[in-house]
């Protein structure tokens, strides 16, 4: 079927080995043959193979030999698309090339790296080979689409990563938004105490960013408030954001502080002091809190639930006490988001065997960051849940609810740290017997080693092994009154039971429980733990797989406070560059109609998610959208009329490729090619 | 060497979820059997099914159609329509006489490149128990390929 059009193309043929990573599975050079020989009718004329082809000497190959030879189609057999696509379309380009006549065949992330059988790995190449140079034969060549960028940003989640970035982009001139699901932002470093390794005061560092982004003049702040709606795309998101009724005028308050005084409902505090400290039913998370406005919390508040009480607006001076709020929903432009949601702390309850919730001197290592903070519900004291007592030995048990297969698999990163840090603080405060329960000790990066070391010279009793159980039922002498930790010590080689008056469990770190439904808002995708997939593990962290939405923090997977700092500024930092840039070149992939063919039907009108496709009610035609359409192709294969084209991905394309794909079999196991 | 029968199978799959786990299966090199050719897709919603067709009439024993789960489709819905297209071709197939469980659709997110990898050797083990796709000779009359042959589809999809 080889037509006459075909037969005027001039084709280049490029394997790269990649090292051995390609060449030592795939027979390259038989590749490259078959390319220069077998498809030679299909308007190869020159087929090479390179060490690398992405090293600047393979580009200039390419280049050469479009100059030279006058290419006007290129096919790479390499790594994915998704790697070095653009690379060889701007080899392409320099050539003098349109880029989008280049095609690239991913031989290594489908073929060596996958395959184990040599023959079999030469022959698929081939064919996939073959189906590039079909599919290549039916480009056309293509114009990026050029986007401009709103130059406002939205940074969702007001922990140490979204005040970073936020103040990143705040500070080289650009507005900001951010929004804020807790009354104040500051997220969980805002709750802890010291920071490992260096025992810095976490309030002493954070608030006065925390008072940075409050007061910057290119920050917008929503707390209390929700994204609910994204519409757009990168360069253009309309965004919907919830706010939820403080019932405080927040023009009219001053932070006095009046209201919480009078307000006669005690509450447990269950957020920010982990359930061991009290606050009102009007309140202000932490006395730091930013922005200063306090919250009455409808569920609790004795005027919303009994209908009489009204202590606060009686003694507020500046009658900012407003009970008729009702949510208010904004929406804003914003061209990139970053999201910076956090964590959920790991539920230690469902850890059963280790007693917290049943045994009262089992805390969680969210509530020893309240316990041992200066202002948090005993100003610092370490004691017992009695309130009074102090613990005069302590145990603290590793990875609770990570590293198992029973709850998590993954590391929580920060939990040795934080499990030393608290032995130190326990040592340094109490002077208590402190044992620590590890699986392994993982102290990497700056200076944490070193802090480890300092710890094993206070004295504090390192004790390897996974703890089986802790439990109050005492069977040996000086084990009554006790908690009993009965754990395997893998180093000595024998079951140990060490009783101690408090046990500390660090937990891990989990997907914020509504990850999904974040990730689903927003159109990113959640890794099969929950946390948010970047586009890259290693080489782009902070991006994701939609234009124009980042991850910094931990919502991308478990990480300390310096690493969520230098993703919140990596992420800022992408932003940056895409404002300044004022545009943004996207994929020419859109669908067309050609009005001459289309029949009117409607059909495709339904199909679209995104309203991209008008219906000319005179002409009785329907017309897309390019600047809506994001180019999934539904609708070109819908069209009964053929009257849908989709550009990067046609009809032609595909069914050449398919052509292409399926002109060899498949090799026999072991048979020689 | 052995002479067992080897499918070739043509798969679809979308840019943002399943083709990512290809590339991801890669990355941990999980190893599967190479019977299986992908061609690249922006979204499952794309696939037109003569493309299947296509693929069966030019020698395919067997198609693999993967694509975002459901709720989780990059533009937002079109998986589904991907489902619909896929159900009512498996009925369409049959009726042509020829055995629907040749075409089969998968989930794979970004994330399950050792899903995907499991489901491509499962589809290899079936397709290679029923054996190379025999055109009923009601549809080719003298042989194997004659439907749809060669540019005849283009015109037929174009």
């Amino acid at each position: 079927m080889t037509t006459e059009k075909d037969k005027e193309h001039k084709v280049g043929v490029y394997v790269c080995h990649c090292g051995s990573n390609i060449a030592g599975v795939v027979d390259v050079e038989d590749v490259r043959d078959f390319a220069a020989k077998d498809l030679e009718g299909r308007g190869v004329v020159v087929s090479r193979d390179y060490k690398f082809m992405c090293s600047s000497l393979g580009q200039e190959l390419i280049e050469k030999d479009i100059e030279e030879l006058d290419l006007d189609r290129v096919v790479v057999a390499a790594c994915s698309p998704h790697l070095h696509e653009k690379t060889f379309r701007n080899a392409c380009s320099k050539g003098g090339l349109n880029p989008y006549l280049c095609e690239l065949v991913s031989i290594r992330e489908q073929v060596s790296w996958v395959t184990t059988d040599k023959g079999q790995a030469t022959e698929k190449a081939k064919a996939m080979v073959s189906g590039g140079v079909e599919r290549v034969l039916q480009n056309d060549p293509l114009e990026p689409l050029s986007v401009p960028i709103h130059p406002a940003t939205l940074v969702v989640g007001g922990g140490i990563a979204g005040i970073q970035a936020a103040l990143e982009i705040a500070d080289s001139g650009f507005p900001v938004i951010m929004v804020e699901r807790e009354p104040s932002i500051g997220g969980h470093m805002a709750q802890f105490d010291k920071t490992f390794p260096t025992l810095d005061c976490a309030a002493c560092i954070l608030t006065p960013k925390m008072v940075d982004v409050g007061g910057h003049q290119n920050i917008t702040m929503h707390t209390w408030s929700e994204v609910v709606r994204v519409d757009g795309y990168v360069g253009n998101f309309t965004v919907t954001i919830k706010k939820k009724p403080r019932y405080i005028d927040e023009d009219l308050c001053t932070g006095c502080g009046i209201c919480t005084d009078k307000c006669p409902k005690k509450i447990i505090d269950e957020v920010f002091e982990a359930g061991l400290g009290y606050r009102k039913a009007v309140y202000t998370p932490f006395p730091q809190a930013v922005p200063k406005y306090p919250v009455i919390d409808y569920d609790n508040c004795i005027y919303f639930q009994k209908g009489t009480c009204k202590a606060c607006e009686k003694f507020c001076p500046t009658e900012a006490i407003d009970f008729n709020q009702e949510d208010e929903y904004i929406t804003i432009q914003v061209g990139n988001i970053i999201l910076a949601t956090g964590y959920d702390l790991f539920d230690a309850r469902r850890v059963t065997q280790y007693g917290y919730g049943r045994l009262a001197n089992v805390f969680t290592s969210l509530e020893f960051e309240r316990l041992s903070n200066a202002a948090g519900p005993t100003n610092g004291e370490i004691v017992l849940r009695d309130g009074v007592t102090q613990p005069s030995s302590v145990g603290i048990i590793h990875c609770v609810g990570s590293r198992d297969r029973n709850y998590n698999n993954y590391c929580s990163v920060i939990c040795c740290m934080q499990g030393l840090k608290f032995a130190h603080l326990v040592k340094e405060r109490t002077g208590a017997t402190v044992y620590n329960f590890y699986i392994d000790m993982r102290t990497a990066y700056k200076a944490y080693d070193e802090f480890y070391q300092r710890v094993l010279e206070e004295g504090t009793l390192f004790v390897r092994g996974k703890v089986a159980e802790v439990t109050d039922a005492a069977r040996l002498p000086g084990e009554e009154g006790k908690l009993i930790i009965q754990t395997e010590d893998t180093l000595a080689g024998k079951q140990r039971r060490i009783p101690v008056d408090m046990v500390i469990l660090s937990s891990g770190l989990e997907p914020r429980h509504d990850a999904y439904d974040v990730a689903k808002l927003f159109g990113i995708a959640c890794s099969s733990d929950g946390w948010f997939t970047e586009k890259h593990p290693k080489l782009d962290p902070v991006a994701t797989m939609t234009e124009g939405i980042f991850i910094a923090g931990v919502a991308q997977g478990p990480k300390d406070i310096p690493t969520s700092v230098a993703q919140g500024a990596a992420a800022a930092a992408r932003v940056l560059g895409r404002i300044q840039q004022g545009e943004i070149e996207l994929e020419p992939v859109r669908a067309s109609v050609d009005q001459n063919k289309c029949s009117g039907c409607r059909i495709c009108n339904t199909l679209c998610p995104f309203n991209a496709i008008l219906f000319h009610e005179d002409r009785m035609v329907s017309e897309i959208n390019p600047a809506l359409c994001q180019g999934c192709g539904t609708c070109v294969a819908a069209c009964p009329a053929g009257a849908i084209s989709g550009t990067g991905f046609s009809n032609d394309q595909i069914m050449s490729q398919i052509e292409g794909l399926l002109m060899l079999n498949v090799a026999p196991v072991g048979g020689a090619v | 060497m052995t002479d067992q029968f080897e499918p070739v199978i043509i798969g679809f799959t979308c840019n943002w979820c399943s083709y990512r786990a290809a590339d991801l299966a890669g990355t941990a090199r999980v190893k599967y059997p190479p019977n299986v050719r992908l061609i690249r897709l922006m979204c499952s919603g794309r696939l037109d099914p003569t493309f299947v067709l296509k693929a069966l009439s030019s020698g395919a024993d067997g198609v693999m159609i993967t694509g975002c789960h459901p709720g989780e489709c990059h533009y937002l819905e079109q998986n589904y329509k991907a489902l619909r297209r896929y159900l009512l071709l498996r009925r369409t197939l049959k009726q042509m006489g020829i055995e629907p469980e040749r075409v089969k659709l998968v989930w794979a997110s970004a994330a399950e490149g050792v899903h995907l990898a499991k489901e491509i050797t499962t589809l290899v083990e079936e397709i290679r128990a029923l054996g190379p796709l025999q055109w009923p000779t009601s549809i080719t009359g003298n042989g194997k390929k004659a439907f749809l042959e060669g540019s005849s589809v283009k015109e037929a999809v174009a």
